[in-house]
């Protein structure tokens, strides 16, 4: 099992946000999580990698056989989790390719490798660059300094190529994407399916989900899954919207 | 998260080791035999005996300044001892052979080896333990270049008609407060000078190190760069860590003749203070150069170490077309206080100047930046741009800014911007998720907020800079 999600609560700033949240991720699946504003998609993200400020308070969570809550964040993010922010923030004077291969080097470190050689380094980037159609020059400005909506989204996933995480999850990945950046976003997720890496989408429009086809679907409203399918719930709620489930768990 | 980023700040000094070295030290006190013995001391000329007593009558009508944003108690000049000097060193070593292996075991625990063969290539040094030099590298090759570069002591016997004519040309004895004590009981210090046309083969630097107890350091640098010469110069500085506050007076002239440029860097890592503010280093420097027609003088400077500083290296403009410029990263961590920023004085037609300020400022520290931009009326054409960013790292701590813009000429352009931000939650979390332990979050966004300065720094130095940062930031989260 990749990751076992077995009734999260949380709360962010004293207010419950998770009521009981249950997910299995096998291996090489894709899971999409839609749902309404407020369901509670973002706080899964934060709470699964470890962002201070939001508590898990009742439930559990492995990832790979291990207490996911009991780790730090950086160890959470060595050891192959990775979370693709909906807002990229941006780090003034931190040259993008010093802040990837930092992070490159921390991964390689505690799996026991030697950090990479700058040149060979260099080289990885440039190629990465070029899969998420980002000009080499993005390596030395600043860390989503002046980005665009759709660049720092690119920068997101060349990360995540060049961290080669196991578990990835994609938080409202696809807000504000026109179609190019959308495709190109989808193609690298795409690339990165292997049979072995899991994704977490989460996102708010069926629209993504016709690029990364996922295995399964769940709805989060009000805290937990109130249902859960194949693709073809995405399609259902595209056509009937979120209202119909939320009368269901009332 | 706050807690977490603060905890982060809290380092060991890794230079406040006391060296075992026999010293010969006055008694504390300061009177005009103090001054008297010093001049014997060093057998210097009439001139400048009766040059230091004018300063000293001059500093004993004089109060001290408190305009300044940083408190601390009351200093007993009477308590502080004027000179200490090595014993191994009345013997005057001619070579390094002959410098007592304690005192270069010193330096070289500093990271400063000062035999030639092991140190930097292309970095010559005049080492300054404190009250005297103790060795200056590299002196013959200089000499081939036509380079001068020893201890301020030295030239005052070898080239006494540059001294006397340079000396107190840009800070005159009676500048300030402390300009005034340092003129009186000045000890030592480097002397440069590059003669007309000539490009500094090598980077100088100086390295300044107190380590007998109840000392104030006291030194002078005079660096003369005459007509169309270039130099790069740069300055380090340490001491052990005491329970006691230690008094640090420097003056630093700088003339830079027509075309000429100076380049004048500072990595001042003085003791800070322990964490709870106990000790540390009182920094209370007066820094200036004059620039003449077409001329350029770069201060550049990182500042993370002492108790107190209080400093502002100028720039006064005096030729048409001249150009000042100041890049200035100050650190501050738990009790530490900082006043620092420089004075750009117009006085020629097209004369240009920037300021790049960062502050930074952690714990319970506090950090001012004050700038002076003068245009007089002759200056013309004059410009200046000035930048003041200040980051603040945990809610206890403050930045503030005290510009100060007096424009006497239509024509000039000032232009002034000023940013105060935090390291944010977010921040640390994007580099968290990627991977990066907490501390290594805190310096790589520190680093980049610097960057602007750090490249101004020679290459050698920039690194070690940039490491310095990250141990002074150590403890600061976690």
């Amino acid at each position: 099992m990749m990751l076992n999600i077995k009734d999260l609560y949380a709360k962010v700033e004293e207010k419950d946000i998770l009521k009981g949240l249950s997910i299995e991720v096998k291996p090489g699946e894709v899971h999409a999580i839609m749902g309404p504003n407020g369901s509670g998609k973002s706080t899964m993200g934060n709470v699964l990698s470890g962002r201070p400020g939001y508590e898990a308070t009742a439930g559990s969570v492995t990832f790979k056989g291990q207490d996911l809550l009991e780790m730090e964040t950086e160890e959470r993010a060595r050891e192959g989790l990775f979370l693709a922010f909906q807002y990229p923030v941006e780090i003034p004077g931190v040259s993008n390719m010093e802040f990837l291969k930092a992070a490159v080097d921390a991964k390689r470190k505690h799996q026991g490798l030697e950090e990479m050689s700058s040149v060979d380094f260099l080289k990885l980037a440039r190629e990465t660059c070029k899969r998420v159609n980002l000009d080499a020059s993005f390596l030395k400005r600043g860390v989503n300094e002046g980005f665009s909506g759709g660049e720092k989204k690119r920068n997101e996933i060349m990360q995540m190529m060049l961290l080669e995480p196991e578990l990835c999850i994609l938080d409202e990945t696809d807000s504000g994407l026109d179609i190019d950046a959308l495709q190109v976003v989808a193609d690298g997720v795409n690339a990165m399916r292997d049979g072995k890496r899991s994704f977490l989408v989460v996102t708010h429009y069926q629209r993504l989900l016709d690029y990364i086809v996922p295995d399964y679907v769940h709805v989060l409203a009000g805290g937990r899954i109130v249902k859960s399918g194949d693709k073809s719930l995405a399609l259902e709620l595209e056509a009937k919207g979120y209202g119909w489930l939320e009368s269901e768990v009332v | 998260m706050t807690e977490e980023v603060e905890s982060l700040i809290r380092k060991d000094y890794a230079a406040g080791f006391h060296s075992a070295i026999e010293s010969e030290t006055l008694p504390p006190g300061l009177n005009e035999d103090v001054i008297r013995f010093i001049s014997a001391k060093k057998e210097e000329p009439e001139w400048l005996l009766e040059w230091r007593l004018k300063a000293f009558r001059a500093w004993q009508e004089m109060e001290e300044p408190t305009w300044a944003h940083v408190h601390y108690p009351e200093i007993d000049f009477q308590a502080v001892s004027y000179y200490s000097a090595p014993k191994s060193m009345d013997s005057k070593p001619k070579s390094l052979d002959e410098v007592d292996p304690e005192l270069l075991a010193t330096y070289e625990k500093l990271g400063i080896p000062l035999h030639e063969q092991e140190m930097l290539a292309g970095v010559a040094v005049d080492a300054v333990f404190d009250s005297v030099s103790v060795v200056t590298t590299f002196r013959e090759k200089l000499y081939e270049a036509g380079v001068i570069f020893c201890p301020i002591s030295e030239a005052v016997h070898k080239y006494p008609e540059l001294v006397q004519k340079y000396l107190g040309s840009v800070v005159p004895q009676k500048d300030n407060y402390y300009a005034a004590l340092n003129s009186a009981v000045f000890s030592d210090g480097s002397f440069v000078y590059i003669p007309k046309g000539v490009r500094c083969p090598m980077e100088l630097s100086t390295y300044f190190r107190i380590n007998e107890m109840n000392t104030g350091q006291f030194e002078r640098t005079l660096i003369v760069a005459d007509e169309g010469s270039h130099v790069s110069y740069l300055e380090g500085c340490t001491a052990p860590m005491r329970d006691e506050n230690q008094l640090h007076a420097a003056v630093v002239e700088l003339v830079a003749l027509d075309d000429a440029q100076i380049k004048y860097s500072t990595v001042q890592n003085w003791y800070p203070g322990d964490a709870n503010g106990k000790g540390g280093i009182y920094n209370f420097v007066t820094k200036r150069g004059i620039a003449h027609t077409n001329a350029k003088i770069s201060w550049t400077q990182v500042e993370t170490g002492s108790a107190v500083t209080w400093k502002y290296p100028s720039c006064v403009l005096k030729g048409d077309n001249s150009v000042g410029e100041f890049y200035s990263v100050a650190l501050t961590n738990n009790f530490q206080q900082a006043d620092t920023g420089t004075k750009m004085i117009h006085l020629g037609k097209n004369t240009r100047s920037t300021i790049v300020a960062k502050g930074i400022s952690a714990g319970r520290s506090d950090s001012a930046y004050r700038g002076l931009v003068r245009i007089n009326p002759g200056a013309d054409g004059a410009r200046n741009y000035t930048q003041c960013d200040s980051l603040l790292i945990g809610d206890r701590c403050g930045a503030h800014t005290f510009p100060y813009i007096e424009s006497k000429n239509p024509s000039a352009v000032v232009e002034h911007e000023a940013t105060t931000s935090k390291v944010s939650d977010d921040q640390m979390f994007l580099c968290q998720q990627r991977g990066l332990d907490a501390e290594k979050a805190v310096s790589m966004i520190v680093n980049g907020f610097c960057r602007e300065v750090f490249k101004e720094l020679p290459m050698e130095f920039a690194v070690e800079a940039g490491k310095l940062l990250e141990v002074s930031l150590e403890g600061s989260v976690g």
